[in-house]
C-alpha cells in the first residue's frame, strides 16, 4: 500500500480531533447544511425512494455480471480510439500513469478530484518523477497547499474554516498584493480560480477521477460543481482517468437515474453543476479534446469483493451523504479514520482495501444508529457490513482481551438465567443501597469510559424479576 | 360476550430488570389496562450485546433461550426499540440458511412488539388515562425510530395524557451516542455526541426527558446530571401508565433530578 495509514491509532486520532477547536467548529456546520438540503431534495421529488430502489439494483446487476460489462466496456473505449490500463494494485496504476506521463515528457498535471489518486497516493509518486501534479478542486487545492488528505470524499477540505484558507493562500502566493482582502469565501474562490487558470494552460496531461463509466459506450463521466474537471480533461493533450472496477454501469439510461440520486444525496442538489462525459480522444473534425485518452482501473482487492459478504459495498457511488449524517464522523472529522476512505463507507470499506488488522477500530467505532443505512442512495446495509467485520475480529481475536474476557463474564451469566437472575437480585439490591442517597453514581469500579465522562445513574434496588416473582405470590 | 385476553409475554429488558424495574411495571400496567394478560417469563438479556460485539456462537445461545422461553404465548412485548427490533429483525437474519430455526425466529419476530407500537399499531389504543402536568421532550431512539418505524406513536400517546405538553428539542433523531458497549469502548467519542445531545435537550426548554429506550436514558441522564443541569429523565411507558412516583432516573425524589 502506498498510502500511509494512521488507522491503527483511531483512538488517539479521535483524541486530538476532539480538543481540536478550529476542526470542531468546522465540524459544528456539518450538523445542519448537508442534512438539510438532503432532505428537502428528497422531499421534494415523489420517486425519489422508487429511485434509491432502481439505483441499488443497477449496481447489483452490474456486480453480478462485472467481467461481462468490463470487458463490453473495453472495447468500446478501445473502438474510440482510447486505451484501458487494467491494473490489480496501486503499484501497478502509478506505474501506468508514470509511464504515460514520461512518454509526453510530462513536467506539469493538472488534476481534477480524484479519491483513487488518494489511494494510489498519486501525487507523491509524480513529484518524485519531477513532475508537478497541481489539483484544481478548490478543496483538493486548499489540502494540496497543507499536505494533507482529504477529510470528506466530496467536501475534501470541509475540516478548514476560511481564516485558515487565507492564512494557507498569504503563505503560498506571495507574488500577489499584501494588502488584498480575504475574507469572504467568494475572494478565496476568485484568488484560487486566477492561481488555477494559468496551471491549466501549462499542463502536459489532464487526470480526472470517473463517477461512472458506461459499458454500452465506453464513456466516463464525471460530476462537478466548479467545471475544473472540464478544463482539466479538455485542455491537455493527454487525459488520462482514474477509476475504479465497481464505477462500471451498464447504460447512458442507467447512468440518468443513478444521478438523479447522486446529487441530491451529497449536497441536495437536484444536479451538479457540470456532468461531463467523455468517449476516447479528440475525433477528426472534433473542435476541441485531448490527443490520448486512457482509463487506469484499479481493482485493489475489489474484485475479491464481488460476491462475497463484502460485495454490497461496491455499490457505493461515493455521495458522502453516509458520512454527512453520522454522529461518529461529526464528532471527530474525516481525518480520524486514518486513511482515504471516512465515515461509515470508510468503516466498511478500509478493512477491505488495507486489511482489518490496521482498520480494526473503524467498524467498531460506531453506535450503529443506522443514519447512513437509511440515507444511502443505494441502500447499502453499512451498519450490517460493520457488524460483520466485527465477527471477522472476533473470530480472528483481534477484539481486545479485557473486552471479550468481559464478554465471556456476562454471556456465562447470561446464559444461566437461575443463576443471573439470583446474582442479579443481590448484586442490584446492594448497587441499590449503596447509590440510594445521590441516585447516581459518580464513579465506579470498572467503568472508567463510562463514569470519567457522565455519571451512572443508580439502580432502583431489588431486579424487576425479584419483584415479579413476590407480586405474583401476593396476587 | 367479550373477547378472550390477549396473552402477552414481558421481553422486559436486562437494562429495565437490573436498573428499573418501574419501568417494567408500568409496561405491566398499560397492556393490562388495554385488557391483555402479561406473563414474564424467566429471561436474562436478547443477546444484542454479544451480537454487535461480533460473537455469533453466544447470541445463537441466547437467542435460542429467548425463542424458547417466549415461542408460546400470543405476543411479545418489550419496552425498548433497541431489544425489540434485535428479535424483530435480527434474530431471522441470525438464522437465516437454517429452514427449522429461521421458522421459529420469523414466527417469534411477527409477534414481537415493541411497547408502544404494540398499543397503538396492534391494539389500536388512541389515548391514556395518565395525568402528568409538565412540559415533556421526545428522543426518538436509534433503533426504534430507524428499525422499527416508531416516531409519531409515542407522541400521539402522550398528547392524551393530561396536562402534558410536548416540546420538540432539534434534531430528536440524532443519536445520542450511547450504542451499547460502544459508550463505553469509544467513551470520548460517545461523550462527544452526547454532549451535544444535552444540548439539544435543553434548547427545547422542556424540563422532562422522555424516550422508549433505557439505555439511550442511562447515558443521557447520566450527561445530564454530570453537566448539573436539573432535567427529569424518564422512560416514556411510566409517563403513560402514570406511574411517576418513582425518582426519575438518576434522581433521588420525584420532580429533582439533583
Amino acid at each position: 500500500m502506498t498510502v500511509h495509514t494512521t488507522s491503527p491509532q483511531f483512538k488517539q486520532n479521535a483524541h486530538e480531533a476532539i480538543h481540536d477547536a478550529p476542526l470542531q467548529k468546522a465540524l459544528n456546520n456539518m450538523r445542519t447544511g448537508f442534512i438539510e438540503r438532503r432532505a428537502l431534495a428528497a422531499a421534494e421529488l415523489p420517486e425519489f425512494e422508487a429511485l434509491r430502489d432502481s439505483a441499488r439494483d443497477i449496481k447489483k446487476h452490474t456486480l453480478q455480471h462485472l467481467d461481462l460489462y468490463l470487458e463490453a466496456y473495453e472495447k468500446k473505449v478501445i473502438e474510440a480510439g482510447g486505451r484501458v490500463h487494467f491494473c490489480r494494485t496501486p503499484a501497478e496504476a502509478n506505474a501506468a500513469v508514470l509511464s504515460i506521463c514520461k512518454a509526453r515528457g510530462a513536467r506539469t498535471v493538472t488534476k481534477g478530484k480524484s479519491m483513487i489518486s488518494e489511494e494510489m497516493g498519486l501525487n507523491d509518486v509524480l513529484l518524485a518523477e519531477g513532475i508537478n501534479p497541481i489539483e484544481t478542486d478548490l478543496g483538493e487545492y486548499i489540502i494540496q497547499l497543507r499536505g494533507e488528505i482529504p477529510s470528506h470524499i466530496i467536501a475534501p477540505a470541509v475540516h478548514l474554516n476560511k481564516e485558515q484558507v487565507e492564512a494557507d493562500f498569504r503563505r503560498v502566493h506571495t507574488h500577489l498584493p499584501r494588502d488584498r482582502v480575504l475574507t469572504e469565501p467568494t475572494q478565496l474562490l476568485t484568488e484560487a480560480r486566477a492561481v488555477l487558470r494559468e496551471r491549466f494552460l501549462a499542463a502536459d496531461v489532464g487526470i480526472t477521477g470517473a463517477n461512472f463509466l458506461i459499458a454500452e459506450t465506453g464513456t466516463s463521466i464525471i460530476v462537478t460543481n466548479e467545471g475544473n474537471g472540464d478544463l482539466t480533461q479538455t485542455l491537455p493533450k493527454v487525459h488520462i482517468v482514474l477509476a475504479s472496477l465497481e464505477k462500471l454501469v451498464p447504460t447512458l439510461e442507467d447512468v440518468s437515474q443513478l444521478l438523479r440520486v447522486l446529487a441530491r444525496s451529497a449536497t441536495g442538489q437536484d444536479m451538479s453543476v457540470y456532468t461531463t462525459l467523455s468517449t476516447g480522444p479528440r475525433r477528426p473534425g472534433d473542435v476541441d479534446g485531448p490527443e490520448e485518452y486512457h482509463v487506469i482501473l484499479l481493482d485493489n482487492g475489489r474484485s475479491a469483493m464481488v460476491g462475497g459478504e463484502f460485495g454490497d459495498m461496491l455499490r457505493c457511488i461515493r455521495c458522502g451523504a453516509c458520512m454527512n449524517h453520522c454522529p461518529v464522523y461529526h464528532a471527530v472529522g474525516g481525518h480520524a479514520y486514518g486513511w482515504v476512505y471516512p465515515g461509515p463507507m470508510g468503516a466498511v470499506l478500509t478493512p477491505s482495501l488495507i486489511g482489518v488488522d490496521k482498520a480494526g477500530h473503524l467498524p467498531n467505532a460506531s453506535t450503529f444508529c443506522g443514519r447512513c443505512e437509511a440515507v444511502c442512495p443505494v441502500r447499502i446495509p453499512l451498519p450490517k457490513l460493520m457488524r460483520h467485520w466485527r465477527e471477522r475480529e472476533f473470530a480472528r481475536h483481534l477484539t481486545p482481551a479485557a473486552f471479550r474476557s468481559g464478554l465471556r463474564l456476562w454471556a456465562f451469566f447470561a446464559k444461566r438465567p437461575r443463576l443471573y437472575r439470583f446474582a442479579t437480585r443481590i448484586g442490584m439490591a446492594g448497587l441499590g443501597l449503596i447509590g440510594k442517597r445521590r441516585g447516581r453514581f459518580k464513579s465506579l469500579p470498572l467503568a472508567g469510559g463510562w463514569t470519567n465522562f457522565r455519571d451512572m445513574p443508580a439502580p432502583q434496588g431489588p431486579t424487576f424479576q425479584a419483584r415479579w416473582a413476590k407480586e405474583k405470590r401476593v396476587r | 360476550m367479550t373477547a378472550p385476553a390477549r396473552n402477552v409475554a414481558l421481553f422486559v429488558t436486562c437494562l429495565v430488570d437490573l436498573f428499573r424495574p418501574s419501568v417494567g411495571f408500568a409496561a405491566v400496567k398499560l397492556v393490562e389496562d388495554a385488557g391483555c394478560r402479561v406473563s414474564v417469563p424467566v429471561q436474562t438479556c436478547c443477546g444484542q450485546p454479544a451480537y454487535n460485539a461480533g460473537d455469533r456462537a453466544d447470541t445463537r445461545d441466547l437467542a435460542l433461550q429467548v425463542m424458547d422461553a417466549f415461542e408460546a404465548y400470543e405476543y411479545v412485548v418489550v419496552p425498548s426499540g433497541s431489544c425489540g427490533g434485535m428479535i424483530k429483525k435480527h434474530y431471522p437474519e441470525l438464522f437465516a440458511g437454517e429452514p427449522d430455526l429461521a421458522r421459529r425466529a420469523d414466527a417469534l419476530a411477527a409477534k414481537t412488539y415493541e411497547l408502544v407500537s404494540f398499543l397503538t399499531d396492534v391494539l389500536g389504543i388512541e389515548r391514556v388515562d395518565a395525568r402528568f402536568e409538565r412540559a415533556v421532550t421526545y428522543h426518538d431512539s436509534c433503533s426504534g425510530l430507524r428499525e422499527l418505524k416508531i416516531q409519531e406513536q409515542p407522541r400521539k400517546l402522550l398528547r392524551t395524557v393530561a396536562g402534558l405538553t410536548i416540546a420538540e428539542m432539534p434534531r430528536s433523531d440524532v443519536c445520542c451516542g450511547f450504542g451499547g458497549t460502544f459508550a463505553v469502548k469509544y467513551g470520548e467519542i460517545s461523550n462527544e455526541i452526547v454532549e451535544r445531545k444535552t444540548q439539544d435537550i435543553a434548547a427545547s426548554g422542556a424540563p422532562v426527558l422522555l424516550a422508549g429506550d433505557l439505555g439511550c436514558l442511562l447515558n443521557m441522564a447520566g450527561k445530564l446530571s454530570r453537566e448539573g443541569r436539573t432535567i427529569e429523565v424518564r422512560h416514556v411507558a411510566e409517563v403513560l401508565a402514570g406511574m411517576t412516583d418513582a425518582p426519575p432516573i438518576g434522581g433521588t425524589t420525584a420532580g429533582a433530578q439533583r
